[in-house]
């Protein structure tokens, strides 16, 4: 047996993701045919086979990423399928590499636990990826805070053990060892260990270090000496504590767009409580012929839609957005509308939002979100929007603080509607009620006016007067 | 330590013009061949797209705001390709460039490979006066927070194709068909951002910062049609 390992693209390269395999178990390959890709920060590498043979396993699937030298599936080399006897000298040419960078952080970690002599002199398939999971949980990256918590502590990182995502070094891990958790402590590291472990490793990223398929041999592994007591992530046979997925594209736009706009704005929530009794008597009274006569149901959407926009053209501040050191007013109310997708969530548009009566909200709004979830937008659709509503009362919420949906300044979020007695002029009453919680960009707008545009809204949808239809 | 060359190693520059996707494609994998068979130096292959929107190896359809049918309906192509990164678009007023590279005798690192192309690109820019950097995580070339240019890269036993595209002219309308706006950063261009340099000046720019970031005697040769 061959084994197959990720290859270092670079000097500064510790890990690749293994895109795609061009072959499947079974396939006869050439050496130096193509056996897999891998991707590493926008290049995608063909990476040619080290022997001919028949692929006989993959050991790290599409997908997952993992650190250099991690065995990523092996190829026997097709005469002997005994793995016993002949498959033996093949065997040593490989592991060398392999043992050649796992010797010395080997040494850094488990030189008492774990001889060398028994991982050498045993059979060498098996050894091979256990010992390439080891050079994980010491040469793996670290996180600034956890070696900022060591250098602190002065703790040697060597004498911990590594409970997160392929043995790497949490700050719980950090935590316990000072707390005085014996078990979690190995042998004293003879004088070479310190050349390993302050190795900077570079840009830590969550997905690194996952080697999820070399985590069971790990487990498997007679170091009983170093597995924490109190552990059942790591009891033998156990299935693995965490699973590792890479992001959708989506999900990755989405993380970057809220942490932008938190970055960017200033935000403040300021919540209201609405009296929406008589819109939704007024709703009770009409949605059977609403939904006869236009073929969708009527909602509580279009009537915060409608009073969010009158309140938008009394106070244009709220629907305007920034650049630079320039105010910038819009002439259209061009109002998003989240909407929750699958996996993620979009916010089309409703343009010129102010042109529309109680039916036309509603019917962009049920279109909108219809094609949304089908994926039928158009990019204009998308696009500029001036001010944005969240609904998340349709999933129970009662209030949030909403992320400004940049380059606007406010989001008004909608929470549920819900009966609840009120005190009306020393009197109890039932009152079907929801909470507005605008967020808004404290850079350009004021509590003052926040307060006055939400009390605006409020206002409106407590008094409701205008034809539905 | 590099080792120290005394001859400066050449690159073939090919400035193409206009080239369907698939065209470009077809002579990228041939001068691909080539170059691994060394009978060939470097390439540096300039060319531009009609609209095309192509998915890398990371590319995912939910990506694409626009269905293929979509696309299709405003003449713009789709294509799946080898090359990394995820989906981009290309189209007239792009400098797109496909270096076909062989980074053994360079510097055997993808990822040094790919800060080059962006150094080259930022250097070229410097030229016009243009001040564009580099975003952490974020590769590409970027103005004042939006994207100037893209990059994704194909190595096969370390020979490069696919590579690096800038936007000169380009109507940034169609990359609202790719990525959800608002839910990214913005995408920009020199034209945009009020250069008036020609396609043949930028040209000449990122041909001479090629030849300098990467040690190489740039020369222009004619590409023999077989």
């Amino acid at each position: 047996m061959i084994d197959v390992e990720m290859p270092q693209m670079g000097e500064s390269i510790v890990e690749g993701t293994l895109t795609k395999w061009l072959k499947k178990p079974g396939d006869k390959v050439e050496r130096d045919e193509p056996l897999f890709e891998i991707s590493t920060d926008k290049v995608d590498t063909e990476i040619p086979s080290p022997a001919a043979g028949t692929l006989a396993e993959i050991l790290v699937e599409e997908g997952k990423t993992v650190g250099i030298n991690t065995v990523v599936g092996r190829i026997s080399d097709g005469a002997s399928s005994s793995a016993a006897a002949a498959p033996a000298p093949a065997a040593v040419a490989p592991p060398p590499a392999a043992h050649a960078t796992v010797a010395q952080s080997d040494g850094a970690s488990h030189v008492d636990a774990a001889p060398p002599a028994p991982v050498a002199a045993s059979a060498a398939p098996v050894a091979a990826p256990d010992t390439g999971t080891i050079v994980e949980e010491t040469a793996g990256p670290l996180s600034p805070l956890v070696r900022k918590m060591a250098r602190e502590n002065n703790i040697d990182l060597s004498r911990v053990k590594g409970t997160g995502i392929g043995g790497r070094i949490t700050k719980q891990d950090l935590e316990a060892y000072l707390s005085g958790q014996s078990g979690t402590a190995v042998a004293p590291v003879p004088s070479r260990a310190p050349a390993v472990i302050p190795t900077p490793a570079p840009v830590p990223s969550p997905a690194s270090v996952s080697a999820p398929a070399a985590a069971p041999p790990r487990e498997a592994a007679p170091v009983p000496s170093i597995v924490p007591a109190a552990g059942p992530a790591n009891m033998p046979g156990a299935a693995p504590a965490m699973r590792v997925e890479p992001m959708t594209i989506m999900r990755q736009k989405i993380a970057e767009h809220m942490t932008f706009s938190k970055h960017t704005s200033a935000h403040v929530t300021t919540v209201h409580k609405c009296d929406m009794t008589k819109v939704v008597k007024l709703r009770e009274k009409l949605k059977g012929q609403f939904q006869a006569q236009y073929g969708f149901s009527l909602t509580f959407m279009p009537f915060i839609a409608r009073a969010a926009v009158a309140a938008l053209r009394q106070y244009p501040l709220v629907n305007a957005s920034i650049e630079g050191t320039n105010i910038i007013y819009h002439r259209d109310v061009n109002l998003g509308i989240a909407v929750a997708l699958e996996n993620g969530l979009i916010v089309p548009v409703i343009r010129n939002a102010d042109e529309k009566n109680i039916v036309g909200l509603q019917r962009s709004i049920v279109d909108l979100a219809a094609r949304a979830r089908s994926r039928q937008l158009r990019p204009d659709e998308v696009t500029g929007g001036t001010f944005s509503i969240t609904n998340f009362g349709s999933f129970g919420s009662i209030f949030a603080t909403p992320v400004i949906n940049q380059p606007q300044v406010a989001i008004l979020g909608v929470g549920a509607v819900q009966k609840e007695p009120v005190v009306i002029e020393d009197a109890i009453a039932i009152r079907s009620t929801a909470y507005l919680a605008l967020t808004f960009d404290h850079r350009l707008i004021d509590g003052a006016l926040a307060d006055q545009f939400t009390a605006k809204v409020k206002s409106i949808l407590e008094n409701w007067t205008e034809e539905v239809m | 330590m590099r080792e120290v060359v005394d001859t400066v190693a050449t690159c073939e520059l090919r400035d193409l013009g206009r080239v369907s996707y698939d065209g470009a494609l077809a002579i990228q994998h041939d001068l691909v061949e080539r170059r691994k068979r060394g009978e060939i130096p470097d390439q540096l292959l300039i060319v531009e797209h009609p609209h095309v929107v192509t998915m890398g190896r990371n590319g995912h359809l939910e990506n694409l705001l626009a269905s293929p049918e979509i696309l299709a309906g405003a003449g713009i192509e789709l294509h799946y390709t080898d090359r990394g990164g995820d989906v981009t678009y290309h189209g007239p007023g792009q400098i797109v460039g496909y270096p076909i590279f062989d980074l053994r005798e360079w510097k055997r690192d993808v990822v040094a490979y790919v800060r080059a192309l962006e150094q080259v690109l930022i250097d070229a820019l410097a030229e016009f006066g243009i001040v564009a950097e580099r975003l952490p995580g974020a590769t590409g070339v970027w103005i004042g927070g939006a994207k100037v240019a893209a990059i994704g890269v194909h190595i096969s036993r370390w020979v490069t194709s696919h590579g690096f595209a800038l936007n000169l002219d380009t109507d940034l309308d169609y990359f609202k068909y790719i990525v959800p706006c608002g839910l990214t950063r913005p995408v920009t261009s020199l034209r945009a951002l009020g250069c008036a340099a020609s396609r043949a000046e930028v040209t000449k720019s990122v041909a001479a910062a090629f030849g300098r970031v990467f040690e190489r005697d740039v020369r222009g040769a004619k590409m023999e049609r077989e």
